[in-house]
């Protein structure tokens, strides 16, 4: 008896793939073994893998000391890593040598950072123009908020910030003053006006030729020179100048990239509308540079973000600068690699937060057909 | 115009208010300017160096000392990180889900870590992990890596090493003219030769001939260990293996995602194009998505090149003598010369960057897409 049923033509029901096309065979074939070079890359890998956790789970949990009160205890206790380190300053590592009874102020200011930064990265936030005003006067409550003096809040010296603290200060302000001094900088770059344009030029150039370290052995030593004699100011002030300049001159050619990469016709049409200079450079070439410029302004912040880390070099005392005092420390002397890596990984951590908030906002506005 | 003229007069005005201040001040501290201490005994020792130098050389002569090493760290670090980054930048591509989901999370780590903190890490691990001389972690029997840093063996040249010289310049000479040769033989005739081929033949065979023809003309000096510490061989410092190696591991970083992004940022509409036209895939790569990729690739490399030149300033956090440690360091501490030295080093770095910068300009406008 034929057993095979007959189908119309056309009428034939799907077939199920391949077996070795689907599932987990099928994405091991394709996506590991689908040559002889990718098979070989994929076994290289997966060895190299294997090696580094066996390598390294060891040292960095199974054999690490969390509880020691010197190196020398950690070392007798067990033979990997010695986070105690970590554990004993984790408050200096945090707040440098703010007072331990005045630690909520900077605790305060960084959920009222979130609450005034959030209507700016989320367009979609609920009240979000009411939450812009206090976006404006943020900068005013975090500066009586950690430096006191008003409102009977004791005074605290910056000499007294230190830690994660500091490199959010640091960074934070110089990412809210580099950005409007940017675009200044990239407008005037651009400018019919000769002499603006040479002195953005050479404001820009200087800026972007030296490295930061040097310009903030400026800042440290040599400003005085240049100020009326018996001028002080706070040297975290300075140092901040410094990076806002440094920052704003990167920003400025992230800006004029965008600039220049809007089309004439744009220029045109603006012209032909009788649009003067402000209303072009307001409607039409700014919002247009600053969408293409975004993931390269967020790159530069984060730029920004790395280099707080050198006000090391000058004295402040930035989780590195706390982490090197620890190592200062005849009890924890030699624990170099714990130390830098935690710093290390608090900085991963905040700045891959960055890049990725960049993709989703370069993915929200890109409006071009894929 | 009115403007021009304000904005002139305001600068003008800020710089002189400036400078009169600093004249105030040198005059309150009854200091003044001038180059003159650069001629005088540095007094300090540079455990580096490229070129003959004493603490009895002068100022002048170590700050040329920092800026060779500032040199020889720059170029060790971008020849590594171009090859690493190169090589992690095709991983990311590829289509092997392991291998570039490993490239994607180093590029990660290495680049969302301050350099500072790369170069911290690594002097760290050499100096506090690493095992004393006579525990070196060796290679065979010519490359210890221990806490005094690597030990390599030293080519030494001899007698006959002009020949290898010469077969060298002149295998380049070979490569460039046959290159040419063979290009304008393909755009007269259609005649295509084997280019890359014979070029690398000639390229590996004509110094290894010349090599052997001399008779050897190179010994290698291999380090051995003697007493606590090494002895002979190429020392390479702590404070330098750290630093190339950080500079390095770090810019391939960035060098990786701007080849990544390079080649990518070839519209999709060219590849199919090409394929179209029958041009086999090697082509395709060669003769349309390359010469394409690298106008977008080249300016990003050339600023992650400079970045790296200027991260190296950061050796002063681990006491290697580059330019910054010397003079901008020892030598301002001890002539107390803090305006004219930061004025040298900066202006040094300035006309590093600035000459870059023209030479990207250049290229820029020259690769540029023509426009209205």
């Amino acid at each position: 008896m034929d057993t095979k049923k007959h189908y119309a033509p056309g009428s034939h029901p799907d077939l199920p793939p391949p077996p070795g096309t689907i599932g987990i065979v099928g994405w091991l074939y394709k996506n590991l073994f689908s040559s002889v070079g990718n098979s070989i890359l994929s076994v290289v890998t997966i060895l190299f893998l294997y090696w580094l956790v066996t390598a390294s789970a060891g040292w960095f949990v199974l054999d690490a000391v969390v509880d020691a009160s010197s190196r020398k205890e950690c070392k007798a206790t067990n033979s990997g890593a010695c986070w105690a380190v970590i554990f004993k300053r984790i408050g200096q590592f945090v707040y440098g040598f703010y007072p331990q009874e005045e630690r909520w102020r900077p605790d305060t200011a960084f959920i009222f950072l979130i609450v005034a930064v959030a209507p700016l990265l989320y367009p979609n936030l609920p009240f979000r123009r009411q939450l812009f005003w206090f976006s404006a006067v943020y900068p005013a409550v975090a500066y009586f908020l950690i430096c006191g003096g008003i409102f009977g809040l004791p005074e605290v010296g910056t000499n007294k910030f230190g830690g994660f603290m500091l490199t959010m200060i640091v960074g934070v302000t110089g990412i809210g003053a580099s950005l409007p001094i940017g675009i200044a900088l990239a407008l005037g770059r651009q400018s019919r006006l000769l002499s603006v344009r040479v002195i953005s030029i050479a404001f820009i150039e200087f800026m972007r030729g030296v490295p930061l370290i040097t310009l903030l052995f400026v800042a440290s030593t040599m400003l005085n020179y240049f100020l009326p004699p018996g001028t002080t100011f706070n040297l975290l002030l300075r140092v901040l100048i410094m990076v806002t300049f440094f920052a704003s001159a990167y920003i400025a050619e992230v800006i004029r990239g965008g600039i220049q990469a809007i089309p004439k016709g744009q220029y045109e049409a603006a012209a032909a509308m009788g649009l003067n200079y402000w209303q072009t450079t307001m409607l039409v070439t700014l919002p247009q540079a600053m969408k293409i410029s975004i993931p390269g302004i967020v790159n530069t912040f984060i730029g920004l973000y790395k280099d707080t880390t050198l006000v090391v070099v000058i004295g402040l005392l930035d989780p590195l600068g706390i982490g090197r005092a620890a190592l200062a420390d005849a009890k924890w002397n030699g624990l170099s690699t714990e130390t830098y890596l935690f710093v290390a990984l608090f900085f991963f951590v905040s700045c891959f937060a960055m890049s990725r908030y960049s993709l989703w906002l370069e993915h929200r506005l890109n409006t071009e057909h894929k | 115009m009115l403007l021009q003229v304000i904005v002139i007069a305001a600068v003008f005005g800020s710089f002189g208010w400036l400078i009169s201040n600093l004249v105030t001040n040198f005059a309150a501290l009854n200091k003044n300017f001038g180059f003159d201490f650069l001629f005088q005994p540095a007094g300090y020792d540079i455990n580096q160096r490229l070129i003959e130098y004493t603490n009895r050389s002068t100022h002048i002569r170590a700050a040329v000392v920092g800026l060779l090493n500032t040199a020889l760290v720059a170029i060790v670090g971008i020849v590594l990180a171009t090859i690493l980054g190169v090589i992690l930048g095709i991983i990311r591509l590829s289509n092997n889900w392991l291998a570039r989901n490993v490239a994607y999370w180093y590029i990660e780590f290495s680049r969302n870590v301050p350099i500072l903190l790369h170069i911290l890490l690594w002097h760290g691990i050499i100096i506090n992990t690493m095992p004393h001389p006579k525990k070196a972690i060796a290679v065979g029997d010519f490359l210890f890596l221990s806490n005094r840093g690597l030990y390599l063996p030293q080519p030494i040249a001899e007698v006959g090493i002009a020949a290898l010289y010469l077969a060298i310049v002149a295998a380049f000479a070979f490569v460039f003219f046959f290159s040419r040769y063979a290009k304008k033989l393909q755009s007269e005739t259609g005649r295509q030769l084997p280019v890359s081929m014979i070029n690398f033949i000639v390229l590996i065979s004509l110094p290894l001939l010349a090599f052997l023809a001399s008779g050897s003309p190179v010994s290698l000096d291999l380090p051995a260990l003697k007493g606590f510490n090494f002895r002979g061989g190429m020392h390479l410092m702590p404070e330098f293996v750290a630093l190339t190696f950080a500079l390095s591991i770090y810019t391939a970083a960035f060098i990786a995602e701007i080849v990544r992004a390079g080649i990518l940022a070839i519209h999709k509409g060219q590849k199919e194009a090409a394929e179209a036209l029958g041009l086999r895939p090697k082509r395709v790569m060669s003769l349309v998505i390359l010469p394409q990729a690298r106008r977008v690739i080249i300016p990003p490399l050339t600023s992650q090149y400079l970045n790296l030149t200027k991260n190296s300033s950061l050796a002063i956090a681990i006491g290697y003598m580059d330019l910054v440690a010397t003079l901008g360091g020892i030598t301002l501490n001890q002539t107390g010369r803090e305006i004219e030295t930061m004025l040298l080093v900066m202006g040094i770095y300035l006309i590093i960057s600035l000459s870059i910068s023209v030479a990207m300009n250049w290229y820029n406008s020259s690769v540029k897409l023509v426009d209205r």
